[in-house]
C-alpha cells in the first residue's frame, strides 16, 4: 500500500544531512562544550557555528540566538520573562485567540500572576485586524505576541505592521515562527521583533531543539536557574548534536525555500482543488492565497475528523483534524471555531501539511482515495441523513 | 490506541443503516461534543425479542465501533437482556476503550435506552424506563 505523508505541520522526518552531521557530532565530539581543554573546545566550536547559521537564516547576529530544548520553550522565555522583567512599566499584553497553545498557556500562567490580556479575534479566514491591535493597545501595554502563521489553517498574520507599531511605541513585539521559517522568508529586522521563536523538527531538523531570537538590548527575567549557559536563559549543558542539527537543517531550509514553496505551493493547490471539486459539501478553511504554502485545510461537512484520519491512516494517508476527538478535549480546534465555524464544520476539519516527500502521485492518490472514504462515513451518518432530508442540523 | 476489535469494528461497523417501520427509535449526542448516535430497533411484540437492530453515528472510531458493537450483543435478545447491557460491557466486548473514550460507550448504552423508551412510548408497554433519566444522562 502506498504511504502518503501529509502531517508535515505536525513533524518532519530528519534530512540525511542532519543525520550525518549529528551522528559525527554524537560520535567524536562528546567534550562539554563549557570546558576549556582540547575536548570541550571543539564542542563550543561547533554550537557556535550553528549559531551563525541560524542567525543568519533570519537575517539576526548570532549574539541574538538562543538555543532552547523546544519551541514552546522559546515562546515561554520570550512572554513569561519579557512580562516579568517589565512589569514596572505595566502589566498589560496583547495576543491573539489563535496561538498555538505553547503562546495561549504563557498568557494564561501570566493572568495568574496579575497580567492582563488582551485576545485579539480573527475574521473567518484567521487573519488579525491591525485595527483592532491598535484599539488595544494601552499606555500600560508592555508586550505583544502574535504569530507569524497559523499552524492549523496557514494564514500568515501582518506581524511587520503590527511589529513596527510595537517598535514606536517601545512594546516588546514577540512572534511564533515554528511555522514559518522555511515556508516563507523570515527576517526579524522586516517583522520588527524583539523575539522570535523557531523549531528544529518542523524543517527536518531533530526534536528537542527550538532558538529564541532575542534583539540586542532586550532584557527578559529567567525562567530557570543554574548554569551560564545560553546567557543564563537557558541553563544546562548544551545538547550538542541537536543545535549543530538544528543549524544544519535551517540553513537547508532557507537555501532551498524558493523553489521548494513553489512546488508546494503547486500541489497544494492542486489537492485543494481537487478535494472541493470531487467531493461535495467541503470548504476550504483560512485563506486561499496568503498561507502557508504547504498547509491545505479542508472540513468535509457530516463527518467527524477523527474518524476521518483513522479511516485515511487504513489507506496510507496520514493526516491531522481539528476535531474534539483529536484535540484533545471535549472542543474542537479553538482556531477554528475564533474563526466562526460552527461545531459540525469544525469536527469536520483535516488538515493536510505537504512536505520534501510529497509528489503529484501523492496528490492523486489523496483526490482519488478520499471521496470512497467519505461515502462511507457519510451513509452511516445521522447529520448527513439530516442534511439530505433538509432537517435542522443541531 | 485503539484495540484490534474496535479497529475492526470501525472498519467493518455491523447492522449500519435505517429501519423504515422500526418499533422504537432514539437518538443521542450532541454536535458540540462530536457525537450523535441514533439506532432503531425492530421488536416482536409477541415475544419482546429484538429481531433487528441498526444504527446510524456521526462520531470518532470509538463512537462508531460502540455503536456497532452494542447492536452485535442486543441482536435477537429479548428487551429484558438489553435493558441489562452496561456501557462497560460493551467496552469490554471491545476489548477495552482508552479512558477518555469511554463516554462513547455510555453514548451507544444511551442509544440503546432512548430506544427501548421510544418503544415503551409506542407499544404502551412499561419497561420501566423514564424520560428523565436521559436528561441526566444528556449532560455526562
Amino acid at each position: 500500500m502506498r504511504r502518503v505523508y501529509l502531517d508535515h505541520g505536525a513533524t518532519t522526518p530528519v534530512r540525511k544531512e542532519v543525520i550525518e552531521a549529528m551522528m559525527q557530532v554524537h560520535s567524536e565530539v562528546f567534550g562539554n562544550p563549557s570546558s576549556i581543554h582540547s575536548f570541550g573546545r571543539p564542542a563550543r566550536k561547533l554550537i557556535e557555528e550553528a549559531r551563525e547559521k541560524v542567525a543568519q537564516a533570519i537575517g539576526a547576529d548570532p549574539k541574538e540566538i538562543i538555543f532552547t530544548g523546544s519551541g514552546t520553550e522559546a515562546d515561554n522565555i520570550a512572554i513569561i520573562g519579557g512580562a516579568r522583567a517589565n512589569q514596572k512599566k505595566g502589566k498589560h499584553l496583547i495576543t491573539t485567540v489563535v496561538e498555538h497553545h505553547a503562546v495561549l498557556d504563557a498568557f494564561k500562567s501570566l493572568e495568574k500572576e496579575g497580567f492582563e490580556v488582551t485576545y485579539l479575534s480573527v475574521d473567518g479566514e484567521g487573519a488579525v485586524s491591525v485595527e483592532e491591535f491598535q484599539n488595544a493597545l494601552r499606555d500600560d501595554t508592555i508586550l505583544v505576541s502574535v504569530m507569524h502563521a497559523n499552524n492549523e489553517v496557514g494564514t500568515i498574520q501582518p506581524v511587520e505592521e503590527i511589529g513596527k507599531i510595537c517598535r514606536e511605541r517601545k512594546i516588546l513585539f514577540h512572534t511564533d515562527a515554528v511555522q514559518t521559517v522555511g515556508k516563507v522568508p523570515v527576517n526579524v529586522k522586516e517583522i520588527n521583533c524583539d523575539f522570535l521563536a523557531l523549531s528544529g523538527h518542523k524543517i527536518y531538523g531533530p526534536k528537542g531543539i527550538g532558538a529564541l531570537y532575542m534583539r540586542r538590548g532586550v532584557r527578559v527575567q529567567p525562567l530557570y536557574h543554574g548554569g551560564g549557559q545560553e546567557r543564563k536563559l537557558r541553563p544546562g549543558t548544551e545538547n550538542v548534536a541537536n543545535i549543530v542539527g538544528l543549524g544544519v537543517a535551517i540553513e537547508h531550509a532557507v537555501a532551498e525555500m524558493p523553489a521548494e514553496s513553489a512546488r508546494l505551493e503547486k500541489l497544494r493547490d492542486r489537492l485543494i482543488e481537487g478535494v472541493l471539486g470531487s467531493i461535495e459539501e467541503t470548504r476550504l478553511n483560512g485563506p486561499r492565497t496568503k498561507r502557508l504554502p504547504h498547509n491545505a485545510n479542508i472540513s468535509i461537512e457530516y463527518i467527524e475528523g477523527e474518524a476521518l484520519i483513522l479511516s485515511m491512516d487504513m489507506k496510507g494517508m496520514a493526516v491531522s483534524s481539528g476535531s474534539a476527538c483529536t484535540s484533545g478535549s471535549l472542543d474542537p480546534s479553538h482556531v477554528l471555531m475564533a474563526m466562526g465555524l460552527t461545531h459540525t464544520t469544525a469536527h469536520g476539519s483535516l488538515r493536510m501539511t505537504l512536505g520534501h516527500s510529497t509528489t503529484d502521485e501523492d496528490v492523486d492518490y489523496v483526490i482519488t482515495e478520499l471521496k470512497p472514504i467519505v461515502d462511507k462515513l457519510r451513509a452511516m451518518s445521522p447529520v448527513w441523513e439530516r442534511f439530505q432530508k433538509g432537517l435542522p442540523i443541531h | 490506541m485503539y484495540t484490534d476489535k474496535v479497529l475492526d469494528h470501525f472498519t467493518n461497523p455491523r447492522n449500519v443503516g435505517e429501519i423504515e417501520d422500526a418499533s422504537g427509535v432514539g437518538e443521542v449526542g450532541n454536535m458540540k461534543c462530536g457525537d450523535i448516535m441514533k439506532m432503531y430497533l425492530k421488536i416482536n411484540d409477541e415475544t419482546n425479542v429484538i429481531e433487528d437492530v441498526t444504527f446510524k453515528t456521526f462520531g470518532c472510531g470509538a463512537a462508531i465501533a460502540t455503536s456497532s458493537m452494542s447492536t452485535e450483543m442486543i441482536k435477537g435478545k429479548s428487551i429484558d437482556e438489553a435493558l441489562n447491557l452496561t456501557n462497560r460491557a460493551i467496552a469490554d466486548a471491545l476489548d477495552g476503550l482508552p479512558p477518555v473514550k469511554m463516554h462513547c460507550s455510555v453514548l451507544a448504552e444511551e442509544a440503546l435506552k432512548a430506544a427501548l423508551l421510544d418503544y415503551q412510548k409506542k407499544s404502551g408497554k412499561n419497561l420501566g424506563l423514564n424520560e428523565d433519566d436521559f436528561e441526566d444522562w444528556d449532560e455526562e
